[in-house]
């Protein structure tokens, strides 16, 4: 049994230590928003925030995960309210969307240390992410919308 | 709708006209027919609508529990009001679940934004007219939808308003539908959800008015999708999402040597792991059933499976080439002539010949295989993402026994799909778990199943003969493909020479006196299938680097040389000169070259400009510029997306895509291995809509095809050296 912190709920886990914290998630946890891609920590489908920062879940056994704190897609909002998701609706950024909670916890690290970050700032913290449809150009625009959204004033 | 027509008339001496998606349906027809044989006979079952689950989109858990009446096959509408579209195409990122609704909203008025989808179930009714069965495949999901999906929201709107006439005893005339709602001249009305049991039980009038394109207020606008807020907070459901009461994991052992099967098991250590429930062989390998799939997927790797490689254990990329070259020395069966191409070019001032090779290449969607089976002694429930629901329904019917009316497929979204879910492959399997443990069972394969055991894009040798006369004129012009088939499968006797991987340049669009097509089948003994763009990408690889070789030989720009080919045909030249302009064809930049690309296919016409540099030899690629004419516009943002999405897709072919077979194992395993775009390695995408009223064509395969030949014709503006072979990862340009 291992005590874990998923979006500020303490949960009890009954898994092995070296379960990758993607598959507790998943199928202890029910909660599937987190994706499967690689298992290799080379896509990104599986992106969750770790203490606030993007780690991929796939290679993160739980035994790792002890007094931090998780936070995955189901806990970036209640509501599709981040700016991330509010960004990300307005550009219509997914396409099958399977890739996209990954990406959108990428964007959210990102933006919650650079709120106003650069195209090669956004090419850098997104390059772990892979999207075979192919909606990067999307999704950079969307980090550009979902950064006006965060500033006070540059939110029309 | 041309009507479907079988499999022999497929393939021969197609009229000259016969537009792109005519091919496509034959391919698909084909298909299906073949399988009528055995498989498809018993595919008429009544619609399972008690079961369709929501999939996605807005809305779509905890609509109003009173029951909905059914007006047609596609809408169903509650007493609150509540409005269903169930959405008979797999929704794989392409819009369907936005783009089809549009269709049925057009005419129905009501709310677009306020609709639920579902994800029909199998039937009759939801047969691709242009593929022959419940298929999502070809890029024509709106084709086939477009007169059919306004037609049924125009019957439910005119029995809505028979059903509120008969109510108010007053004529229909004096009625019409505004925002949900049936209103009459003294001002009354009732809502939709008031008449809809009533409008149910009349007689559907086959004799509808459809709008004309003057009044339309949702065709040809940008709508949001539907299913956009689901995948921004991980509440989409795709088939690895599926959880049942009960459920339990499975992963499966399938032979690396591609083909083999397993001779002994060892199972001992993996029985006595924690969590295992049962191992079992199947015909595809051996899965492991388990409370968890870490435990499945940890019991699999302890499995000590002794393999019978089969006959694939010393085929490797060299071999398959060898096979390729050899097999390409045989004439081929003819699939279209004109005129004596042959002739033409032994009498022809200057000569051309050049052979073009394209590589395996794997589908590597993002969401891997993977299907959830709920077997019961008198039903079985499949959810899965699939393009083929009957074909799903068909396996998993004869895996679990049982006849197929009594199999209920529930289509997931699916995370990619690009033909890769036209496989059942991984159907079985799953069905037979939860047949022998007898609970629910979710089968997930692994990314490195998914990438070693996949139905790969077929290998091809593609040789142009083509002939300049003295003036530099194109006389002749003709291609031999030799390649494993696609479609032989589905009928192994079949001696047509049409096949998926000649499609493309079956519609040639360029005037040429005499033109040959010939096609010799040489199989390698490995599963391949139809990867996004099919033939497109291949075919259009080879006819557009030739086209450009050629220019060069006639001493004619690439783009003056294609436009002199197409002048007949006017919306041709106009994608072409919009390219043109909008790429600034002929004023690179400094140290910019650039290569042109045209395709016509699925009904569409695209042209591509690729910019690019060299830099220490290596190529950077800077600007895609993309024009489309694609018919009457459904959703433009839907239509950029796809285009974009095309685009990268091709990217990431033409520049690394490739699988190695070694010893009859597939070397790439993995995203490391088999390298896709990133983000950081997008280049610029600029994409031009050309407005038209005609039937909308495909877009979602359209772009694929012209990437990797405008990039190489613009390498051969920087380097003089022409690239024939992909991708170009094996020449170190990249």
């Amino acid at each position: 049994m291992a005590l874990i912190s998923v979006n500020d709920r303490t949960i009890d886990v009954d898994a092995a230590p070296d379960t990758p914290l993607l598959w507790v998630l998943r199928d202890h946890l029910a909660m599937t928003g987190t994706k499967y891609g690689c298992g290799m920590a080379l896509c990104g489908a599986c992106t969750v925030h770790i203490d606030g920062t993007a780690t991929r879940s796939c290679v993160l056994p739980l035994s790792a995960v002890a007094g931090k704190r998780v936070t995955t897609i189901e806990g970036l909002s209640a509501d599709r309210s981040h700016a991330v998701q509010r960004a990300w609706i307005e550009i219509d950024v997914p396409q099958c969307g399977y890739c996209q909670s990954g990406q959108i916890m990428s964007a959210a690290a990102l933006l919650a240390v650079k709120p106003d970050p650069s195209d090669a700032e956004i090419d850098a913290a997104m390059a772990g992410n892979l999207c075979r449809c192919g909606t990067y150009p999307r999704i950079r625009k969307a980090i550009h919308r979902a950064a006006q959204l965060l500033t006070p004033g540059r939110n029309p | 709708m041309q009507p479907a027509t079988g499999g022999k008339e497929a393939g021969a001496a197609a009229p000259a006209d016969a537009g792109p998606a005519d091919a496509g349906r034959r391919d698909f027809c084909g298909r299906t027919a073949r399988f009528g044989a055995g498989l498809l006979l018993a595919m008429t079952v009544p619609a399972f609508g008690g079961h369709a689950r929501a999939s996605g989109g807005p809305g779509a858990r905890g609509a109003g529990a009173a029951a909905p009446a059914e007006l047609n096959a596609w809408l169903k509408i509650a007493p609150d009001d509540s409005i269903t579209v169930l959405v008979d195409r797999s929704e794989m990122g392409q819009g369907v679940y936005t783009a089809l609704p549009m269709l049925l909203a057009e005419e129905l008025e009501v709310d677009f934004t306020s609709i639920r989808i579902v994800a029909a179930p199998v039937g009759d009714a939801y047969v691709n007219a242009g593929n022959g069965g419940q298929i999502t495949g070809t890029s024509n999901s709106v084709t086939d939808a477009w007169e059919k999906l306004r037609t049924a929201g125009a019957q439910a709107r005119t029995l809505l308003i028979a059903a509120a006439a008969d109510k108010w005893r007053i004529a229909p005339e004096r009625c019409r539908a505004r925002r949900a709602r049936i209103e009459n001249d003294r001002g009354q009305s009732f809502s939709y959800g008031q008449l809809a049991q009533a409008a149910a039980k009349l007689k559907v009038s086959k004799d509808v008015k459809l709008k004309p394109r003057a009044d339309y207020t949702l065709i040809g606008t940008p709508q949001r999708r539907l299913d956009t807020p689901g995948k921004v907070d991980g509440s989409a459901e795709f088939g690895l999402d599926v959880k049942l009461p009960g459920m339990l994991y499975a992963a499966i052992a399938q032979c690396p040597v591609l083909g083999g099967r397993p001779r002994s098991v060892g199972s001992h250590t993996a029985e006595a792991m924690p969590g295992v429930r049962r191992v079992l062989g199947v015909p595809s390998g051996v899965v492991v059933v388990a409370e968890h799939f870490w435990q499945a997927l940890k019991a699999r790797d302890a499995l000590e499976i002794v393999w019978d490689e089969g006959t694939n254990a010393s085929l490797d990329n060299a071999a398959i080439r060898v096979l390729l070259d050899r097999a390409s020395a045989n004439t081929g069966l003819v699939a279209k002539q004109v005129g004596d191409p042959s002739a033409a070019i032994k009498a022809a001032a200057h000569p051309f010949a050049a052979v073009y090779e394209l590589p395996l290449l794997a589908h590597a969607t993002m969401e891997p295989m993977n299907c959830t089976a709920d077997v019961r002694a008198d039903r079985c429930d499949l959810y899965v993402g699939t393009q083929v629901q009957q074909l799903a329904q068909a396996v998993a019917a004869e895996a679990a026994g049982l006849p197929p009316a009594q199999v209920n497929v529930v289509t997931t979204l699916l995370g990619g799909g690009f033909g890769r879910r036209l496989e059942v492959d991984f159907i079985p399997a799953a069905v037979l778990a939860s047949k022998a443990v007898g609970v629910p069972v979710k089968l997930v394969w692994t990314r490195e199943d998914d990438m070693t055991q996949d139905y790969y894009r077929p290998p091809a040798r593609e040789e142009v003969r083509a002939a300049l006369d003295a003036h530099g004129k194109l006389v002749a012009w003709q291609l031999h493909i030799t390649s494993p088939s696609i479609t032989a499968r589905f009928d192994p006797t079949n001696k047509d020479p049409f096949d998926s991987v000649i499609e493309y340049v079956q519609n040639y669009p360029y005037g040429v006196p005499n033109f040959g097509l010939s096609y010799t089948r040489r199989e390698i003994g490995i599963n391949v299938g139809y990867l996004r763009s099919v033939s497109h990408a291949p075919n259009c690889f080879a006819v557009e680097s030739s086209l450009d070789e050629l220019a060069a030989a006639a001493a004619k720009s690439p783009l003056e040389f294609r436009l002199e080919l197409l002048a007949s045909k006017p919306r041709h030249t106009n994608v072409l000169e919009l390219a043109a302009e909008h790429s600034g064809w002929g004023r690179a930049r400094p140290g910019r070259h650039l290569g042109l690309a045209f395709m016509e296919g699925y009904t569409s016409v695209i042209a591509q400009v690729a910019e690019i540099a060299m830099n220490g030899g290596k190529l950077e690629v800077h600007k895609i510029t993309c024009v489309v004419d694609c018919g009457q516009l459904v959703n433009p943002r839907i239509v950029e997306s796809q285009l974009e999405s095309g685009i990268v897709f091709g990217l990431s072919a033409a520049l690394w895509g490739g699988i190695t077979v070694d010893a009859g194992r597939v070397r790439e395993r993995n995203f490391n291995t088999y390298r896709l775009l990133r983000a950081n390695e997008m280049p610029e995408i600029e994409v031009v809509l050309v407005p038209s009223d005609v039937t909308p064509g495909g877009i979602g395969e359209l772009a694929v095809g012209p990437v990797a030949p405008a990039i190489c014709n613009a390498l051969y503006a920087a380097t003089g050296k022409r690239v024939r072979s992909l991708p170009l990862s094996s020449h170190g340009l990249v």
